[in-house]
This record gives C-alpha cells, sequence and structure tokens, in this order.
C-alpha cells in the first residue's frame, strides 16, 4: 500500500543479539509520506519485510509522542536524527528529501549494550536512579503539601530538570558516552528543592559511582548532550553536578568505609 | 433488581464519610515478621503498579514488580499531560471532598460506586502531599505555593499539575520511589517481561507465567498475591492515545482465569486529539484538557466553509459549547464535549482537509492574557501586536510543550492558527471488576489503576485517571490486602514445580507454537487495523444495536482468518516483537466481542456509552436508571460465551438526575 | 558501602583537569606578560632584567617545579581520560555528525594538547634547557635575548612556532570556559563574561605570543 511518493534508502544495523557480531543492511523504503513519523516509516518497512517473508527491524518504541524516551535511533550521525529537541517518534519524514539514504544505529556505548538490532539495553540509568535518585520517604509521612513553600524560579528550575525523558541520546551524542547530563538532571531536580537537601551530599556521592561502576565515560564539556537532548536539559545541571560532588566530598564529615 | 451472588462488593458499614476511615482502623493486619514471608508479584508499573510496589515494599511485603517496557520509567502514565485532582480547597473556591465525591460520581453519569468514589476523594489531598515530599516539582505561584487549573465538569480550580507533563512528573516520583526499594533489595525488577498467564491453585490465584521478552525464555513466579496494574485496553480500537504497547492481555488472561469483566463497553473518546492525516497513522496524540481552559471550539456557521479560519468573521464562527452549555461552556466532560464535535461533523461543519476536525482557537485568551500583562507592566494603549505578544508568552508558559508537539506533528503553528482537534480513544473506564478491596472475583488476584472498573462510573473526568491510579497504589490496597493477606501466613512458598504452574506454562507454550506454525499471509498489524475499523464504526463514539450485531459476527470471523492465516516471523526464543503483538491482538479480538455484547446488552445510553437508539430530544444521553443502573460484571465461560452478573448501583447519598450542564 | 577517592572518580578527574589547566593558564599570562618586554625594543634590556628575575627569584624557581607538576598532571590525566573514553565506547559509529551539536575544537582537545606538548618540548630546547642546564646565559657569553634572536632567525623554526599557537588559541578556546565548568562555576550573570574573557584570552594570548617570533624574524625588534 502506497501512501506518499518518498523513497528512501535505509542503511539500517542488524544484530541477533548481544552475543553475536552485526552488520549493516540495506533496504528500500518506498511510498513514504511526509506526515509520517520515522518509527511509522519503519512500520512500513516492517510490514514489506513481513509481507516479502524477512524478518521485520527490531527497535525500541511505546508513547510516540515524545515523553516515554523508549525510542531510540542514532540516525544520519546525530541521535533522534537531524532535528534538534525531538525524539525519534516526533522526527517527521517532512525532515528529509526523496532519494536520501539513511543510516540509522544504536546507542554506542559499553553501558548500552545492543539486545537486538536498534533495541539497547539502558538498565545502568534505572541502576544509578537506586543508587540515590530518590528523596528517602516513605508512603504516609508526608506533611501538608502548601506546608513546604518553594520559590518559583527553584520550582521552574527543578522541573526543567525533571523533565528528562532517561532516552540516553545524552551518551549516544557523546564522544565519551558520557552519562553526566542524565546524572546531573536528577542531581539538579533534588538539589533545587528543599526535599532533597536532607540527603544532599550523599545521593550525589552514590549516584556519581554508579555512574562510574556502570563504564560511562567522562564529561569534556564538548555540550554535544544539551545539543541533542530532546528535553534541551541544560548542561548548567553539570555544573551544579560537579559543584555538588566536590562540596560533598569536600564538606561531608563521615569517612565512607 | 437485587445483586448476582457471586458477586460481593464488600462495602462497609456506616456512613458514606466514616467508611473508609472505619474500615482502614478495623482491616486485619499483618505483623512485620510475616510480611517479610510474604511475596506480592505486581504487574506493570505505571502509576498504579509503581507506587502499589513501592509502598508494599516499605512495608516489608517481598515484592517483584514487572513491566514489558525496557524501564518501569516507561509505563504510559508518563504521558498524561494535564494534571492531578486533589480536594485540597487551596483556591478557597469551595471544594471539598463531598464536591470532588459529587462531581465525579455525576461526571461518570451516574454508574459508579459511591463508596469507592467517596474513598478517591477523601485520599486525593494525601497524593499532592505525597508526591511534593518525594520531590515532585508541580507549577507554583510567585508565593511558593502549588498552583491550580480547571479541568471539564467542575466549577472549582483543584487541578495540580507540571506543564503539560504532570503524569511523567508523577510517574518519575513513584518511579524513584519504585526504584528506592529496588535498590534496598526489597523488590525484584524484571523489566522486558510480558506476563503470559496467571496461576491459580485451588481456587485462588498463586503466580504468573512471564516471558522474558529478550531471551523469550518462559518464567514461573509464585506469589501470595497478585495485582495487575496493567492499565486500559483503548487499543482494541488500534488508533488510541494509548502507547504502542499497551495491551489488555494482563487482564484478559486474568479474565479467562475466572476474574469478570466490568462494564467492558464504557470507553472514553477525549475530545481534543491531532485528528487523523492518514492510514499511516499508528497513533493519535492527545492535546491536554487543560487546553479547553483557555481555548475556545468553533466551527464555521456554514456548511463546507472553506475559507482560513482567520478570515472568518466573528459573527460567522459557531461556539457550539458555549451556545448548548453556557454553564460550564468549553469546559464540559469529555463525553459531552465529543459527541458535540461528532455531531458538527457529521453534519458537515467540520474544518481541515478531512472535515473531521473543529478548531480550538486560541487567539481570544491569548489577547486577554496580553491585556493583563500590558496592565501589569503600565503600558498604556498598547498595539494588538503588543498585546499578542505579551499574550503568546503567557500562553507559552502554561503550554509551550503542547504546543510545540501540535507543531511538529501537524507542521502547523497553533500561537498563529487555531488548533484543529477531533475525538480520539483515551481511557477505559471498564476493566476488571473489583470490590472495596481492589480484588477481582479470583482470590487473590487484584487489579488497580485503569486496569479496574471501579470509579469513574461511565466517564471519567479529566485529570481523575492520575488521581486514582496513585490513590489505588499508595494509600488504597497497601491496607486492603491485609485483609487477604492475613489470612496467607501460614502459606508457605508454593515451588513452581508445582502440577498447576506446569501446565500454565505448558499452555502459554503451545500457544506461542501455535503462533509460530501458523505461516499465514497477513501480518498481525493488518489484523489488528481491521478490528480497529469494526470498533471505531460500530462500537464507537456512537452505537446501535444492529452494527453492534454485525459487529459482533465480524469479529467472529476476523477471529477464525487470525488464527488460520496469521503471519508471524522470527523464533520463540529471542527478542520477537510481531510474537508480542500476536498475543495482544488475538486478545484484543476477543474482548472487542465482549465489549460488543456488553454494549448490545445495555439498552440505555450512559456517558462515554451512546447508544443512539437511547437519546433525549437534544441529542443527550438517556439514561435508564430503573433497569441499568448496575455494573455489568460479565464472566467467561467458554469462547464467544459469556455471562452476565449485575452489581445494583445503590445510591444513599446522591440523587439520580439527569446530568445537566447547561 | 566505600566512595572512590576523589582522583578516580569521573567528576574528580575532570575536576583535576580544570584546575591544572587554569592553572596553566596563569603560568600562559605570566609568561606572556614576561616575553612582552622584548616590546620595549631596547636591546633586550628590560626583558633580559625580567628573565634574570625569573631565572634568580627563589618562589619562582619553586613555582618552575611545581609547574611541570601542573604540565604532568594535565597530560596524564588527559591520557588517562582518553583511554577510559576509548572503552566506554567499544563499537563505533559508522556515521558521526558531531558539526552539528558541538564545536570541532572541543571534540579533538586531545589532538590540539599533543600538538602543544609537541611545541613545548621544542620550545623547552630551545630555551629552557639552554638556560638552566648549561652556562651559556650564566657565563654571560650571550642573553636570552639574544639566544631568541638566533633562534627566530629560521623561518620554519617561526612558522612551527606559529602554527602552534593556532593550536593553542583552539586549545584554550574549548579549555577557558570548561574549566570554569567543571569547577561548577556557572551562573546565569557570570558565565557570559566567563566566555566573553575566554574568547579574549584564546585569541590574544596566542596572538602575542606568535608576534614575538615574526617580529625577530622580521627584524622589527632587535
Amino acid at each position: 500500500m502506497s501512501h506518499g511518493n518518498m523513497n528512501l534508502t535505509l542503511k539500517v544495523w542488524k544484530q541477533k543479539n548481544k552475543d553475536t557480531k552485526g552488520r549493516f543492511e540495506t533496504y528500500n523504503a518506498k511510498g513514504i509520506s511526509p506526515d509520517m513519523s520515522f518509527l511509522e516509516m519503519f512500520d512500513v518497512v516492517n510490514e514489506q519485510l513481513i509481507n516479502e517473508n524477512k524478518e521485520p527491524i527490531a527497535f525500541d518504541h511505546d508513547c510516540r509522542e515524545g515523553i516515554c524516551g523508549a525510542c531510540s535511533m542514532y540516525i544520519n550521525g546525530r541521535p533522534h536524527g537531524p532535528k534538534g529537541a525531538v525524539t525519534t517518534c516526533q522526527l517527521h519524514m517532512r525532515s528529509f528529501k526523496d532519494g536520501d539514504t539513511i543510516v540509522v544505529e544504536p546507542w554506542r556505548s559499553a553501558a548500552f549494550p545492543v539486545i537486538k538490532d536498534l533495541a539497547v539495553d539502558r538498565s545502568s540509568f534505572d541502576r544509578i536512579i537506586a543508587a540515590g535518585g530518590f528523596v528517602n520517604i516513605n508512603t504516609g509521612n508526608a506533611k501538608d503539601a502548601n506546608n513546604i513553600l518553594i520559590n518559583k524560579d527553584d520550582a521552574d528550575d527543578a522541573f526543567n530538570a525533571a523533565a528528562c525523558i532517561g532516552c540516553g541520546a545524552c551518551v549516544a551524542a557523546c564522544k565519551n558516552s558520557s552519562a553526566m547530563l542524565f546524572v546531573s538532571a536528577k542531581v539538579s531536580q533534588l538539589a533545587l528543592l528543599p526535599q532533597g537537601q536532607i540527603e544532599r551530599q550523599d545521593r550525589v556521592l552514590n549516584m556519581v559511582k554508579q555512574m562510574d561502576e556502570e563504564g560511562f565515560g567522562n564529561c569534556t564539556n564538548t555540550g554535544a548532550c544539551e545539543a541533542e537532548c530532546p528535553k534541551s536539559i541544560s548542561l548548567e545541571n553539570i555544573a551544579r553536578l560537579n559543584r555538588e560532588y566536590s562540596s560533598a566530598l569536600l564538606t561531608q564529615n563521615k569517612i565512607h568505609h | 433488581m437485587a445483586s448476582s451472588s457471586k458477586l460481593n462488593a464488600k462495602i462497609p458499614e456506616g456512613t458514606l464519610e466514616s467508611k473508609w476511615t472505619k474500615y482502614r482502623s478495623t482491616v486485619h493486619l499483618v505483623n512485620p515478621a510475616n510480611k517479610r514471608s510474604l511475596e506480592v508479584i505486581v504487574v506493570g508499573t505505571g502509576l498504579a503498579g509503581a507506587s502499589a510496589a513501592a509502598t508494599l515494599a516499605e512495608m516489608g511485603y517481598k515484592v517483584k514488580a514487572l513491566c514489558f517496557q525496557d524501564s518501569p520509567r516507561r509505563a504510559h502514565s508518563i504521558a498524561a499531560q494535564g494534571g492531578v485532582n486533589a480536594a485540597k480547597n487551596y483556591q478557597n473556591d469551595g471544594d471539598s471532598v463531598y464536591r470532588l465525591f459529587y462531581d465525579t460520581i455525576k461526571g461518570g453519569d451516574y454508574r459508579a460506586r459511591e463508596a469507592n468514589v467517596h474513598r478517591l476523594a477523601e485520599v486525593s489531598g494525601n497524593i499532592i502531599d505525597q508526591c511534593v515530599a518525594q520531590g515532585v516539582p508541580f507549577a507554583r505561584e510567585y508565593g511558593g505555593t502549588l498552583s491550580n487549573r480547571s479541568f471539564g465538569g467542575t466549577q472549582v480550580q483543584r487541578t495540580f499539575y507540571a506543564a503539560g507533563q504532570t503524569g511523567q512528573q508523577l510517574l518519575l516520583g513513584a518511579y524513584s520511589a519504585l526504584q528506592r526499594q529496588v535498590g534496598m533489595g526489597a523488590v525484584t525488577l524484571l523489566a522486558r517481561h510480558d506476563m503470559m498467564d496467571v496461576v491459580n491453585i485451588d481456587g485462588k490465584c498463586r503466580g504468573i507465567i512471564a516471558r522474558d521478552l529478550v531471551t523469550g525464555k518462559l518464567e514461573r513466579h509464585f506469589g501470595h498475591a497478585v495485582l495487575l496494574c496493567t492499565g486500559g485496553y483503548g487499543n482494541v480500537f488500534y488508533l488510541s492515545t494509548n502507547a504502542m504497547g499497551s495491551n489488555v492481555t494482563a487482564a484478559w488472561k486474568a479474565h479467562k482465569k475466572g476474574a469478570f469483566f466490568g462494564n467492558p463497553c464504557y470507553t472514553q473518546i477525549h475530545p481534543t486529539c491531532i485528528p487523523v492525516s492518514g492510514d499511516h497513522q499508528s497513533k493519535l496524540t492527545l492535546m491536554s484538557e487543560s487546553l479547553r481552559n483557555d481555548g475556545r471550539i468553533w466551527v464555521p456557521k456554514k456548511q463546507g466553509d472553506n475559507r482560513k479560519p482567520s478570515d472568518i468573521p466573528e459573527d460567522e464562527r459557531d461556539y457550539y459549547l458555549e451556545r448548548r452549555y453556557p454553564a460550564f461552556g468549553n469546559l464540559v466532560p469529555r463525553d459531552v464535549a465529543s459527541r458535540a464535535a461528532k455531531e458538527r461533523c457529521d453534519a458537515g461543519y467540520g474544518v481541515g482537509t478531512s472535515k473531521m476536525a473543529v478548531y480550538l482557537d486560541f487567539a481570544f485568551n491569548t489577547e486577554r492574557y496580553g491585556k493583563i500583562e500590558a496592565t501589569k507592566h503600565n503600558l498604556h494603549n498598547p498595539s494588538k501586536e503588543e498585546i499578542m505578544k505579551l499574550g503568546k508568552d503567557v500562553v507559552k508558559e502554561k503550554y509551550g510543550n503542547l504546543f510545540d508537539m501540535y507543531k511538529q506533528i501537524t507542521g502547523e503553528d497553533p500561537y498563529e492558527i487555531p488548533m484543529r482537534i477531533y475525538p480520539a480513544v483515551h481511557y477505559t473506564m471498564g476493566g476488571l471488576w473489583v470490590d472495596y478491596n481492589l480484588m477481582t472475583t479470583v482470590p487473590g488476584l487484584y487489579a488497580l489503576g485503569e486496569a479496574n472498573f471501579s470509579d469513574h462510573g461511565a466517564n471519567r473526568l479529566g485529570a481523575s485517571a492520575l488521581m486514582q491510579g496513585l490513590a489505588d497504589g499508595y494509600f488504597v490496597i497497601p491496607y486492603t490486602i491485609g485483609d487477604y493477606l492475613s489470612e496467607e501466613i501460614r502459606t508457605k512458598s508454593i515451588p513452581t514445580n508445582h502440577e498447576a504452574f506446569v501446565k500454565a506454562e505448558a499452555e502459554v507454550n503451545e500457544r506461542i507454537t501455535k503462533l509460530l506454525t501458523i505461516k499465514g499471509t497477513k501480518s498481525v498489524d493488518s489484523f489488528h487495523k481491521r478490528l480497529g475499523k469494526i470498533m471505531w464504526d460500530k462500537c464507537g463514539m456512537a452505537r446501535n444495536a444492529q452494527g453492534l450485531q454485525s459487529a459482533i459476527t465480524e469479529i467472529q470471523q476476523l477471529k477464525k482468518e487470525f488464527w488460520s492465516d496469521v503471519r508471524v516471523p522470527g523464533e520463540a526464543n529471542e527478542l520477537n516483537s510481531e510474537l508480542e503483538k500476536a498475543h495482544r491482538v488475538a486478545d484484543f479480538i476477543e474482548l472487542g466481542e465482549l465489549m460488543c455484547v456488553d454494549a448490545l446488552t445495555r439498552n440505555e445510553s450512559c456517558g462515554g456509552h451512546f447508544r443512539e437508539e437511547f437519546q433525549t430530544p437534544d441529542g443527550e444521553a438517556l439514561r435508564d436508571d430503573d433497569n441499568y443502573a448496575y455494573v455489568a460484571a460479565w464472566e467467561y465461560i467458554a469462547d464467544s460465551n459469556f455471562e452476565l452478573h449485575k452489581e445494583e448501583l445503590k445510591y444513599e447519598n446522591i440523587k439520580l438526575a439527569q446530568r445537566n450542564y447547561a | 558501602m566505600s566512595k572512590p577517592g576523589f582522583a578516580s572518580s569521573s567528576i574528580g578527574k575532570k575536576i583535576l583537569m580544570g584546575i591544572t589547566g587554569l592553572f596553566l593558564i596563569t603560568f600562559l599570562l605570566v609568561h606572556c606578560f614576561i616575553n612582552s618586554l622584548i616590546f620595549f625594543n631596547d636591546g633586550g634590556e628590560t626583558f633580559n632584567k625580567g628573565a634574570e628575575f625569573m631565572g634568580t627569584n627563589w618562589l619562582i624557581r619553586t613555582m618552575e617545579i611545581v609547574l611541570f607538576i601542573g604540565i604532568f598532571a594535565h597530560i596524564f590525566l588527559a591520557l588517562k581520560l582518553t583511554i577510559d573514553n576509548r572503552k566506554a565506547r567499544p563499537t563505533g559509529y559508522a556515521v558521526v555528525n558531531g558539526g552539528a551539536n558541538s564545536t570541532w575544537y572541543s571534540r579533538w582537545m586531545g589532538l590540539l594538547g599533543t600538538l602543544i606538548l609537541m611545541f613545548l618540548i621544542i620550545h623547552l630546547k630551545h630555551f629552557w634547557v639552554v638556560s638552566r642546564f648549561t652556562d651559556h646565559i650564566t657565563s654571560g657569553e650571550e642573553t636570552i635575548f639574544q639566544e631568541m634572536m638566533e633562534v627566530f632567525e629560521n623561518p620554519l623554526i617561526v612558522a612551527i612556532y606559529c602554527a602552534s599557537m593556532i593550536s593553542l588559541a583552539y586549545h584554550l578556546l574549548h579549555g577557558f570556559q570548561s574549566a570554569f565548568q567543571s569547577l561548577g562555576l556557572n551562573h546565569k550573570k557570570y558565565t557570559p563574561i566567563i566566555k566573553t574573557t575566554g574568547v579574549a584570552f584564546a585569541i590574544l594570548i596566542p596572538l602575542i605570543f606568535a608576534s614575538m617570533p615574526l617580529v625577530m624574524h622580521f627584524g622589527i625588534i632587535k
């Protein structure tokens, strides 16, 4: 079934599972409409492949409205493709031209091993959050919400940091595979709010420790993460993380064993 | 009418206001030492699942949490935009627990259980407290207090929000609470796992069969109780605002193993979604109801008017919601707004190329905000451009992310030209039937959040889904589960080599083999699309007996075709998205049939269920309280054979009335 | 639970990188100031006095040792970071469009640094080794100024010096503001000032340095 009149050549990374070697495969995407999202274009290609009795391309996706953070394609050398501040699912084919060749790769990082084709394992992010990305409060202990007054600017900054969708584009974009933008967003959110003060020092130390153990690289301030982040999380957060980390190490009055 | 003997809602005695407080204080407890040996499986990690898993683990239970996504943070609660309701009365505008209770019952068109809804309203305030304590960055006023906005079906401002990403912020709060327990070893997290079936032993739910989606391996998991927090089934329509992976499989498997399905035909069609642009479309995108705070909905007064919206003068525009419902205007409940849009489009007044859309226009309020800002900044005689620019900044702060999303999808700038919107499937009020404890008709098997039927009647009010999901997980199940588990403290973990587990796993295996060996000619998606079309055309915004009857026949035919001609490529022991989808679509097909049966049986119109044969002369839903003031709980007997059980809805505090928003 | 040492953590390493970088920046400033004394164009008289002070003052001599520690630390950390970062992405991308999200010189700091290191070796051999490890200068046989005049007679060396200053400029263009970011010194009001200062520094200092061999080579300074 034809949907539009764009024809594209796709070079897509195919890899059976984490233990096998992968390679690029070339596919033709025919009859693509400029109104389709990039993932809907993949749907069309997969439908064709199934009709031809071939194996479809595996990729992560879910909400398709730019908020769940599941989609993760490295398109023509950039995470989430040529448009800034959008996820792959919100990238539309009107951003490409008829006849284009598009190279699609999975996120590449030691901490994000490929599971199959374009799907990678990002559970390292979950472990970083489990190491300290929370306020230590059990259900039922809260006081009335308006007893905590928060400066609007701080609340807005905390929200902007909290808008991170955990897609991993920052890691994918960074030449060093650093996860600093992701970690800094959560550290910042809680460092900016009164609720996060109690464990402010332990939180940043534990999260950075986990980040390092997962095998992410080191930040060299190229700013690629901020430029590619679909939620435009600011580099200011990384500066805050650096500050939080060094001040915690310098001033914390306890010795860790 | 009397309730079926098979249904015991277990609603506590006493006055409405005292039921929950009293019950909470007298329900059986499990002592801390025993909690450590009681295992609970939570399926799904959205608002209900993550909050339940975290809270139960905090209490000391051994918890296993499963999600099909690669991380619990990606559950579709994340996409909820507008806000979460709570009866805090922070705005001093007359809100109260009773008023939230009343609005919810009325909004649900008098088809919800009073006791459940009142409990929901009672705990609503605790939710806000809990979320703020977790560091959820809600919107605030300059003085540092929390900000509120209005949602449909209410006349107070009780909706708490975080820009247009409230669901995301609440879910990340619950997710962080969950990850905290994972880090402490109190919760075992199984991401990329699909629940394939429940396992019942001696009439009680004792575990599940799950599939590791990466390796394809089937796993047996024992639990003293199993909580299904698996969301709604809107994807039965193929196109909906749900995520691609949202599915009914867990609930449907439970249904086939004895859990009754409540009110399956109650589906919510959300009035403000981006219209379908072509047959390639894989999902629909919602534009938050909060936009109706500041957007005015209209169509041209002339049929087939092809002028640009800006060229249509004010007196040639029909603000049909304001015309028909002056008291609530653009903020009527969702079912009412959706039907009104459909009515205008069907009558030939629709706009856009498809003519299946109406305008949602922000110009009026942009100008109003601009004037307020100009006054604040002491600008005298500002030009229209200056006013619009100032107003645009205000609108941007409130809805910026939604406007960006609209522009990204449609290629049109909503700051300059009105949005085009049309109703789309959004939420399902129906779900597994549960009692006051949130337990299904299978002992030990619970359903929370959108997966149950309990709180929204025939129509859910905006910003109430987040409220219900978190109420169930944080504040209801932690108490009510004690009623059951206190009786289970002597039950040792049942080894998973028990014959019931072996049999259940073998059945799942057999089904996988079957799906992979049909090797037919049509893709899973093609069946899903066809099912969606049948459902939307015949069991969608408007239904009639004739259409429903033919839908049932068509679905039965589709089911036969599916099981003889579907093509599922790949193998069982690998990541296989087509196989996952095949399971889900197979279950959607069976559910679709039950939805039509339910819709056909309910010979009245109420909320989201609009039967064309039953309407007032003005085209409003016409209820039949004498014959249909009941919850329809369907028992699965055999394929295409469902038995209806009725739970009578008793209204002791609210007088049943025709809903009136005019 | 044990915590890693500051220096082995990813943030610790980048903070040390920033501190050593800023320290080297202050060295550049001092070095540039002293060398600019040649512009008095008094046959190197003022400059030679300055050079003598730098060569004999005990504080400066101590700082020289610290400076070398700083340089070695900066280089060592850079190597360690590069190795770690390679490990963090064992399989690379087939297509990378880095230009779309970052400046080329921020991505090639290692290469720029290596070029600067190579220059440094030549430069030290030309002047530092001569003044510290031979009696060439102390014996009064020749002044440092004269040494410079001699070295910069060779056009190839002048070209190497000028090209190296371009490397230094780009290294500083990223490094200056990056050091502040690493130290967490980011502020809505002050960061723009830091960035502007950084750009000015990255252009001016190498420009002044590069002008020295040029003016000597072409005999403008005698």
